[in-house]
């Protein structure tokens, strides 16, 4: 039963919130849920078999059934899903959004989609809820973002709604190769497919992934939401919605087509190498904050896209240890960015500086999630990377020897944004009053907290990640 | 038989209606009712029992596909009158006349669904198409409307014409006109596989299929949006349901090259509707080139002949033809039909908004509505024959291109501001609207809600 509540929770609270007109309860409605659903997912990690599976029939004409079911990286991701939206809320607790109720009833079905994706074991579901959790984010983005919101979201939108649709052609094409007609997972990884037929629908479903992830040459939509999106989205879109991307591989393209993905394996990383270097490149050349760590969550995806073809199993925890690390630092660096946006009404480096001074706290924070985003040594980013990076030497010494550039520019863009922004001359010394919200403050400790001890001690998380590696390996094998 | 003679007459106590009561707002009243009790013997015969139990000759059977086909029709014409009987007092000055002439569209479309005789598939075109030539000008007074009524008589006729010869000349090559025996000749002479064409021809044309659908912009643009929103809808659905019962007999025999013929034509389809659509200015115009481009969809349907090709188009008419009426009913209360005229429409009236954007979303084929189902099926459909895999590849792509203009419409609606002009709407349309998006969204979650009705 835990998967349905980690569904219905979000949902029938978000469509409830829509009828809640006063702002206060609106939000504090929105909160309530959120937690509500993190204490299920709490225990939900607590508990095996029967509890964290649900099996109803659904549409029996397509051979389509209501499967939800949480292994291992199932349990990781709605953790995150589940940790991060009561952040979310809280953190931005002080913003102002008109018609609220709409703003929080899009968030929390947003939520519910993503709870979805994350459970799904039946491939139709799957693309149910896949579809579920774009549509409200369609609208979080264009109705409440920035100035150049519509045209910008509306790439967004016809970017992964193209996906998805060629994705529903993939899953059309291995349902009628499945031999009992069905979606389930267990039969799809039974698949009678050529050759040829297997490389085919290796990329129908491939792009879809990879336009959300997004990889390199499919990325082009992502700086500009995130830069145009209300930060609070934002931190959804890019904390939790590219992880869909990243675990879609690994839960249905990986075991439905084990030799295909070996074949495509040199090519996938290629690209996803370029991708990381390029985009860091970019990221070096930014003056907006937001696009600089919009650029810089490519170049992270692009190596955990390279690290899901190597076929290694340490390579693969690290990439689903990862996944709940990048969420949680990303975030962190999100809340930064919408204290001071919110606070000083900008977010260029031309004009800020010297923040430090004035908000010491903050910026302790800060230059902790900095490390976590390059990934120094007692971060939790260092742990997944290291796995990451190791499996990818092994499979090929260019390939790895390129990604570790990555590293190196990393340090360079992240340090800089924190030497501009917190350190350097005072600029606008006038107006300068950074009043750090005490709610705020506390989300951030959370995040700090939870970067170092998942720094320190990963050994649980990794622990988790096995079961579901061990399967897909076995399949690859 | 219930359907086609209940029509019938029905259609002329309609025409009566408009002799002895004067009052306009009672015909509307009529109209709905004598829909409903269609409605109700339709479904009780295709429970088994029908009240008219007449030797066709085995000119017509009626089967399962074909009664449901025809129930969709009827409630979709229910749902039109009860939405829009107020905007077709409007549209001329003989309202009774145009509820009797809709009786006898339906009656047409009762015929072409279940015929399995090339001459009763004539008839039925034939009693279909007349009052809509009519309905089309039922505006005297607007030149637009005159203009569009005669382009589409003289290009109707056109049409049947060839649809005519094409009969003809499949009788002259296998001495029958059942579609049945027709197909078991299989593909023997010139003649006959000219004549399938020509009658292929026609067909296309009265279902608006490229390259035979430059009348449908001018005609839907001109036409009363009350109107319009009809011929868009019912009958280009039951155009389909006689398409596709041609194609089961007949063509389907004709093995890859009418697979051939008709991959292209939904290729060219697809591609005149959506590329047009994402241009126009104007919303009733848009919906016109999207109609084209929905046809386009349906049109898989044909080209698979399958099990999931038929489930797929009853589901695709009831979807679409919901989701238009509910636009058009919406759009004939508008005086600026642009995309400017709809700015700023959700401040003034959240409800409708979120109404026609949940109908918007169906067209588009978002999941959890009707029309995502729609699509899938239909896509389905052709994955399952195994063949022409490109061809779904081309489907999806144009879809993509399909929410490019339908979501222009939910952004004006949504995100930018401005006053939009709407003649006053009562409650009860109010909730008639919700209604019919609930059946939408029941749809998208539960498509075999309807499906199920197939195998009773």
């Amino acid at each position: 039963m835990i998967p349905v509540l980690l569904i219905v929770i979000p949902l029938v609270t978000g469509l409830i919130s829509f009828l809640i007109k006063e702002e206060r309860s609106a939000k504090a409605f929105a909160l309530l849920s959120s937690v509500a659903t993190l204490a299920v997912s709490l225990i939900s990690l607590f508990q095996n078999g029967t509890q964290n599976s649900f099996d109803a029939s659904w549409l029996p004409m397509l051979g389509s059934r209501f499967s939800v079911s949480l292994d291992g990286m199932g349990k990781i991701l709605t953790l995150l899903t589940a940790v991060s939206f009561p952040i979310i809320f809280a953190s931005t607790y002080n913003n102002k959004y008109k018609s609220p109720n709409a703003f929080y009833g899009f968030m929390l079905l947003t939520q519910a989609g993503l709870m979805g994706v994350f459970c799904a074991m039946d491939l139709f579901l799957f693309y149910f809820f896949w579809e579920l959790a774009l549509i409200p984010a369609y609208f979080l983005c264009s109705k409440w973002g920035g100035e150049k919101r519509i045209p910008v979201t509306f790439k967004f939108f016809v970017y992964t709604f193209l996906g998805s649709l060629l994705m529903l052609v993939g899953i059309l094409y291995v349902y009628y190769k499945t031999p009992d007609h069905s979606f389930a997972i267990n039969s799809l990884r039974n698949l009678a497919l050529t050759a040829s037929e297997e490389n085919f629908i290796f990329w129908l479903f491939f792009i879809a992934f990879a336009i959300k992830m997004p990889v390199f040459p499919f990325h082009t939509w992502q700086p500009d939401t995130y830069e145009q999106a209300p930060t609070a989205v934002t931190m959804v879109l890019s904390g939790i919605m590219v992880k869909m991307g990243v675990f879609a591989v690994i839960r249905w393209l990986l075991p439905m087509f084990p030799a295909a993905s070996v074949r495509m394996a040199d090519i996938v990383m290629i690209l996803a190498v370029i991708g990381m270097i390029y985009a860091s490149l970019i990221a070096i050349r930014q003056d907006d904050m937001k696009r600089l760590v919009a650029y810089s969550s490519i170049a992270h995806i692009g190596l955990m896209a390279a690290t899901m073809f190597t076929g290694s199993s340490a390579g693969m925890q690290g990439v689903i240890f990862q996944m709940f690390a990048h969420g949680v630092n990303i975030i962190g660096l999100w809340i930064v960015i919408d204290v001071i946006e919110q606070q000083l009404g900008t977010r260029k480096f031309s004009q800020l500086g010297g923040l430090a001074q004035k908000a010491p706290v903050l910026a302790i924070m800060f230059v902790i999630m900095c490390f976590a985003n390059i990934a120094l040594p007692l971060t939790n980013s260092f742990v997944g990377e290291f796995l990451m990076f190791n499996s990818v030497f092994r499979h090929s010494v260019i390939i790895g020897a390129v990604a570790c550039i990555s590293i190196i520019l990393a340090a360079v863009y992240t340090l800089w944004m924190v030497q501009k922004v917190f350190y350097g001359e005072v600029r606008n010394e006038e107006n300068i009053s950074l009043n750090v919200p005490v709610n705020t403050q506390i989300m951030l400790g959370i995040l700090v907290a939870m970067v170092i001890i998942f720094g320190v001690y990963p050994q649980p998380m990794i622990n988790l990640t096995s079961d579901t590696v061990t399967k897909i390996i076995a399949q690859t094998k | 038989m219930n359907t086609i003679i209940l029509s019938a007459i029905f259609g002329v106590v309609m025409m009566f209606t408009g002799i002895f009561i004067h009052n306009r707002s009672v015909y509307k009243t009529v109209s709905a009712v004598a829909l409903l009790v269609l409605l109700v013997f339709n479904i009780a015969e295709s429970h088994g029992s029908a009240i008219f139990n007449i030797d066709t000759a085995n000119f017509l059977h009626f089967d399962p596909f074909g009664l449901l086909f025809n129930s969709i029709c009827i409630f979709s014409t229910l749902i039109y009158v009860m939405l829009s009987g107020r905007d077709l007092e409007k549209a001329g000055n003989n309202t009774a006349e145009v509820h009797a002439l809709i009786f006898f569209v339906l009656c047409g479309i009762g015929i072409v669904t279940s015929y399995t005789n090339l001459l009763m598939l004539f008839i039925g075109i034939e009693i279909l198409s007349i009052p809509l030539y009519i309905l089309t000008g039922s505006d005297k007074k607007n030149l637009k409307g005159n203009e569009a009524a005669l382009k589409y008589f003289l290009m109707g006729s056109f049409s049947t014409g060839i649809l005519l010869m094409g009969i003809a000349m499949l009788y002259g090559s296998g001495g029958t006109f059942m579609v049945e025996r027709v197909a078991k000749e299989g593909m023997l002479s010139y003649l006959s596989a000219l004549g399938m064409v020509l009658i292929f021809i026609a067909l296309s044309f009265k279902v608006s299929a490229a390259p035979f659908h430059f009348w449908t912009p001018d005609v839907y643009d001109g036409a009363p949006a009350v109107i319009t929103s009809f011929m868009a809808t019912v009958v280009k659905v039951a155009g389909f349901a006689a398409f596709i019962r041609l194609i089961e007999g007949r063509l389907g025999s004709m093995g890859s090259q009418s697979d051939r013929l008709i991959g292209i034509v939904i290729i060219l389809t697809l591609a005149f509707g959506n590329l047009t659509a994402v241009f126009q200015q104007s919303v009733k115009r848009m919906l016109a080139y999207s109609s084209i481009a929905q046809a386009g969809f349906m049109l898989f349907a044909l080209f698979a002949v399958n099990d999931a090709a038929k489930e797929g188009l009853l589901l695709y008419a009831a979807a679409y033809s919901l989701a238009t009426i509910g636009i058009f009913s919406v759009l004939a209360k508008m005086d600026d039909m642009t995309l400017e005229g709809f700015n700023g429409f959700s401040k003034s009236q959240p409800l409708i908004a979120a109404l026609l954007a949940i109908f918007l979303l169906s067209l588009a084929g978002i999941p959890l509505t009707g029309g995502f189902f729609a699509k899938y099926y239909m896509l389905a459909s052709v994955v399952k024959t195994g063949k022409y895999l490109g061809l779904v590849i081309v489907g999806v792509l144009f879809a993509a291109v399909s929410a490019y203009y339908y979501f222009k419409v939910i952004q004006a609606m949504y995100f930018k501001e401005g006053n939009i002009v709407l003649a006053p709407v009562t409650n009860r349309f109010k909730y008639l609207l919700v209604f019919v998006a609930f059946l939408i969204v029941l749809l998208g979650v539960f498509p075999n809600s309807l499906l199920s009705f197939l195998y009773f």
